[in-house]
């Protein structure tokens, strides 16, 4: 058993090749290679099913792979059991050891090392994670967060070369979850430890990680920073799982310079080149709820923007904003946030506007796919 | 703007209203426990309390069956029925200790397979076969192993060719080329009865155990025996104090196994208790050897729950 006294010296590299999983004729993960580099905080984001805990589980040694290899840190660790992988889990559910007090959950891993100086180092730990005075308590005598922390406590005394998260915070309550991702998010900023974090939660996955990996049926369907795959979604899953989109079926019926001209909804549209994903030339239009300014039917609109014209079908008054339903002309529904500034009291349910926008916060997505692919768990 | 104060004030609600005119629906809710435990306390009453109160008075009576017994507070019979019983008791104790011993081996890998290794569908069949030698009588059972175990039967032939026979022969626990009447054949038949009860509780606690526990100590660089040993057994310890209770009191009680299995030399306390009642007639000495056994085996019980008490039963 070779161990790493200093992981953070070593790369924390973690690289997957060709890392698939079939259970029988199901395929949970389409081969993939994947490489998240030392000291990021990378998410695999995805809804239930899509093959994201199950590549955390392979990187872990807890599922082993149908195809492919696992490297962290260089070190070819595919055929090593969890038990010698330079890696620690947060597991979903904690997985606290129930008979063993908050000290020996958290000392567990380094008294199976044989670690000197346990509790100098269990106890600076414990005052990392604030639970100093809980140290005799059992888990089950202690609330959800505090649980949670423990975990990742627990975790984290091992240095281990990459952090393994699945779903840390899905048993928290809202507020606690927020505060939990900051924390999250400090801890692994003070450590420099490389996090891989499982989450369904897209705000969660956009609030922590450098880069996220979106996963959909086993596989990755975009990669990238949160802002890139936000601003330039290259699939219609990403652009509806990821925050909401309006997507038009739209054709592309010529070019002028940088920009590519569509004609959709009844309207003729513009987007940029760099923003179309695909040379196809039906193509869906895609742009943001957020990116769309609202008018009365008789604004005027000016010269080189994007501009639909429709009939307000519905708004929710959301506090900070107000969500608006459109049905354009072509008879497409669009949905407009707008910011509660300053509000024209004649855009109501049934008046004539108009929406415009800049084509430079339009994307244009190949038509062959599901124009609703994401939509059904975006909500959650 | 009016702020809206007046908007839909809620119905007051008095604050006494929660105990509506007169107060038998609060009465009779506050006995319904006590009417549930009426028949349970009744069985205790009548089948548990008024005999042991009965053979308390008889163990303390002197006298026979032509002349009739009277209480007389004749303690000594008790001191009387330990000394003729005592190496009765030591081999009553000794064959369920040792019998316990046998089932926890036999009952926790098993019990262990069928919570973690066996699929859904196994899990089921596996737990029938457990429990299915009950569809069969007890004494049944316990006369076929009079076969199983009989002289020149294949068991014993088999033990004798691998030698075994002369190891446990050295040890006491048979004598020759017998295992039928010997020490050996009355724990076996202990061990093989009271199984069931060793591996049901000890199934029960294992199955509870989250399997991300395994796979969590495996994380934290826990190899597969470390696991069983630092997370496996631990959790599963009220299942085995379960277990060894179940299997130890009824064994240590018992007379059957000894009666068909061994020879008088292997008799246990139930032997002598039984002899005394349907036998000899001696009532007063068959309770007070009853009552003895009861001391023993709660003393016994008390010790061993203080011991294992100290892990903390989760």
């Amino acid at each position: 058993m070779t161990e790493q006294q200093s992981p953070a010296a070593v790369g924390g590299d973690v690289r997957l090749t060709g890392i698939g999983k079939t259970y029988g004729s199901f395929t949970a993960v389409h081969p993939l290679d994947l490489t998240v580099p030392q000291g990021s905080f990378f998410a695999l984001l995805g809804a239930s099913g899509c093959g994201k805990t199950t590549t955390l589980r392979m990187i872990a040694g807890l599922e082993e792979p149908t195809s492919g290899t696992v490297l962290i840190g260089g070190q070819d660790v595919t055929a090593l059991p969890p038990y010698k992988r330079p890696v620690n889990t947060v597991f979903q559910s904690y997985a606290l050891f129930p008979h063993l007090d908050i000290f020996e959950n958290v000392a567990f891993g380094l008294r199976r090392r044989g670690r000197k100086d346990v509790k100098k180092q269990v106890e600076d730990m414990l005052e990392l994670v604030e639970l100093g005075q809980y140290a005799r308590r059992k888990p089950h005598q202690l609330s959800g967060g505090q649980q949670q922390r423990v975990a990742v406590a627990r975790a984290l005394i091992n240095h281990p070369q990459v952090l393994l998260l699945d779903e840390p915070l899905g048993a928290l309550d809202l507020k606690l979850r927020r505060q939990m991702q900051l924390e999250l998010k400090r801890i692994q900023t003070e450590v420099g430890i490389t996090f891989v974090h499982v989450t369904h939660d897209q705000e969660e996955a956009m609030t922590m990680a450098d880069t996220i990996a979106v996963m959909n049926g086993g596989r990755v369907e975009q990669l990238g920073a949160p802002a890139e795959l936000y601003e330039n979604p290259a699939t219609t899953f990403v652009a509806n799982f990821l925050g909401q989109s309006n997507l038009l079926p739209a054709d592309v019926t010529g070019g002028a310079g940088e920009d590519l001209l569509l004609s959709a909804a009844g309207a003729r549209l513009t987007v940029p080149r760099a923003r179309c994903a695909t040379e196809a030339r039906r193509v869906h239009l895609g742009v943001r709820p957020e990116k769309i300014t609202i008018e009365h039917g008789s604004a005027e609109v000016a010269e080189g923007r994007n501009r639909l014209a429709g009939t307000v079908v519905d708004s929710s008054f959301i506090g900070v904003s107000t969500q608006y339903l459109v049905r354009t002309e072509g008879g497409q529904e669009v949905t407009v946030f707008e910011q509660n500034m300053e509000r024209d009291a004649r855009v109501v349910p049934g008046a004539p506007v108009v929406l415009h926008w800049n084509p430079a916060h339009s994307f244009a997505l190949d038509a062959a796919q599901a124009i609703d692919a994401g939509t059904g768990e975006a909500a959650a | 703007m009016s702020t809206l104060t007046e908007a839909a004030p809620p119905q007051a609600i008095p604050p006494d209203s929660g105990q509506p005119a007169g107060s038998a629906p609060r009465t009779r809710r506050k006995l319904t426990p006590y009417w549930l435990l009426l028949p349970g306390v009744a069985w205790l009453v009548v089948f548990f309390a008024v005999p042991m109160l009965y053979q308390g008075s008889t163990s303390l009576q002197t006298g026979s069956l032509e002349d009739g017994f009277r209480v007389t507070w004749h303690l000594a019979t008790y001191w009387d029925a330990l000394v003729e019983y005592k190496w009765h008791f030591v081999r009553s104790f000794g064959y369920a200790a040792t019998a316990t011993l046998l089932c926890l081996a036999i009952g926790y890998p098993l019990a262990y397979t069928i919570a973690f290794k066996a699929s859904k569908r196994w899990r089921s069949v596996l737990l029938i076969l457990v429990i299915a030698p009950f569809f069969t009588s007890f004494l049944i059972r316990t006369l076929a192993w009079k076969t199983i175990l009989s002289d020149g039967g294949p068991v014993v032939g088999l033990l004798n060719t691998l030698h075994v026979l002369d190891v446990t022969s050295a040890i006491g626990l048979t004598s020759g080329d017998r295992v039928l009447a010997t020490p050996l054949a009355v724990v076996c038949g202990l061990t093989y009865n009271f199984l069931p009860f060793m591996i049901l509780p000890l199934y029960t606690s294992l199955e509870r155990i989250d399997p991300r526990l395994h796979e969590a100590a495996g994380d934290l660089y826990a190899r597969p025996f470390t696991t069983f040993r630092k997370v496996t057994f631990p959790i599963s310890l009220p299942g085995v104090v379960a277990g060894t209770l179940l299997t130890f009191i009824p064994a240590s009680g018992d007379y059957i196994n000894a009666q068909l299995l061994g020879s008088p030399s292997e008799q246990m306390v139930g032997n002598g208790i039984q002899k005394q009642f349907l036998n000899v007639l001696d009532y007063p000495t068959a309770a007070a050897l009853s009552f003895i056994l009861m001391a023993l085996i709660l003393g016994m019980v008390t010790v061993y729950m203080r011991k294992a008490g100290t892990e903390e039963l989760v």
